[in-house]
């Protein structure tokens, strides 16, 4: 587990383009080899620990399905 | 999620293919609303015809206005004549905005008119079988040019600076904290404003020019960041030439 942060991923909008899995600087996401009910493999996350809170995961999300919330600081942003 | 109250649930998920770029394109205007703290329902977004057109309408839970090819700004004009309280946002597609309505945008941007026009440009006709179009790279092969696009592009920057706009910018959907700067300067910009956002479409684009836009869409996202060179000053934005590279900045008046 991550004190700081956890990720959700919404398994009926994500489309699985891997987009989440490619960006994310320390491997805390994956594709997952299960299907949802439109056939798209999803994004998973793996290693949560590893998760710094960056954002890149969800600003790219092509169908807003994964979403990166702070658990400690409630002001995390897109601002830099 | 934050950005749920400017959205229609109902209508999720999007209509476009996976790893499209029009859907980070979509977070980043609101996300650009949000930060903002604009009234959405002060707000009209317009669009056309085409995958990009469907970035506002349905998602938005605001007032949209999807209309006829290449015609999105001239709807703009009206609802800006009639009620100039609103905000009024055109987003749409390179096809839709610079060819069959090209003589919209810059006759906006010659009276300055105070819109944004969003252009997801994908350099190419995606919706209608990935055709060639204005914005298609020199070389690069489409479903009509599987030989290579033998005709130069248009820089449609250039283009909407030569005819007047006083507030223009370049960024893709790689560079998603730019192009939020980006989307929240045009919305304060007094006059018309204009945002040409590279959006990658693997589908008819990308899996026809492999070599430069990678194996996947997550490729061609990612790879945008070795195509793309930032400008020192806004004027380099229209005579910075680097071979094949795409050119991101800003420039205002
Ligand atoms: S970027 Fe979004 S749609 Fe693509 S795999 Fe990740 S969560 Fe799914
Ligand atoms: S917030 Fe950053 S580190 Fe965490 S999963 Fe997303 S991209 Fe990876
Ligand atoms: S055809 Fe291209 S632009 Fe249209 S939804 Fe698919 S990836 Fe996006």
């Amino acid at each position: 587990m991550n004190k700081w942060f956890s990720i959700i991923i919404n398994d009926n909008f994500c489309k699985g383009c891997a987009i989440c899995v490619e960006i994310c600087p320390k491997d805390v996401l994956a594709m997952s080899k299960d299907a949802n009910p439109s056939g798209y493999l999803l994004a998973q996350v793996i290693e949560p620990q590893k998760c710094i809170g960056c954002m890149e995961c969800e600003l790219h999300c092509p169908d807003l399905a994964i979403e990166v919330i702070s658990l400690k600081d409630a002001t995390i942003s897109t601002r830099k | 999620m934050i950005l749920n109250k400017y959205l229609r649930p109902e209508v999720f998920p999007t209509p476009f293919c996976p790893g499209c770029g029009h859907g980070i394109l979509l977070q980043a205007v609101l996300r650009a609303i949000d930060e903002l703290s604009l009234d959405i329902n002060k707000m009209v977004f317009v669009s056309g015809i085409g995958c990009a057109a469907w970035i506002p309408s349905p998602h938005f839970a605001a007032d949209t206005l999807h209309t006829t090819h290449g015609r999105p700004i001239a709807f703009a004009t009206g609802i800006k004549l009639f009620n100039p309280s609103l905000k009024v946002v055109v987003i749409s597609g390179d096809g839709d905005i610079s060819a069959i309505g090209g003589n919209h945008l810059i006759h906006a941007a010659r009276r300055n008119l105070e819109i944004t026009v969003i252009c997801a440009n994908n350099s190419i006709y995606g919706m209608t079988g990935g055709q060639v179009g204005p914005t298609t790279p020199m070389r690069a092969k489409t479903a009509t040019t599987p030989q290579g696009n033998p005709e130069p592009s248009f820089d449609l920057c250039g283009l909407v600076r030569g005819a007047g706009a006083s507030c223009i910018a370049r960024a893709t959907v790689h560079h998603t904290r730019e192009l939020i700067k980006y989307i929240k300067k045009a919305f304060t910009h007094q006059g018309f404003s204009f945002i040409d956002v590279i959006s990658p479409c693997f589908t008819q684009f990308g899996r026809r020019n492999k070599e430069i836009s990678g194996a996947s869409p997550a490729e061609m996202i990612l790879n945008l960041k070795k195509l793309c060179v930032h400008v020192k000053s806004s004027d380099e934005l229209f005579t910075f030439k680097q071979n094949d590279k795409i050119l991101i900045g800003e420039f205002v008046k």
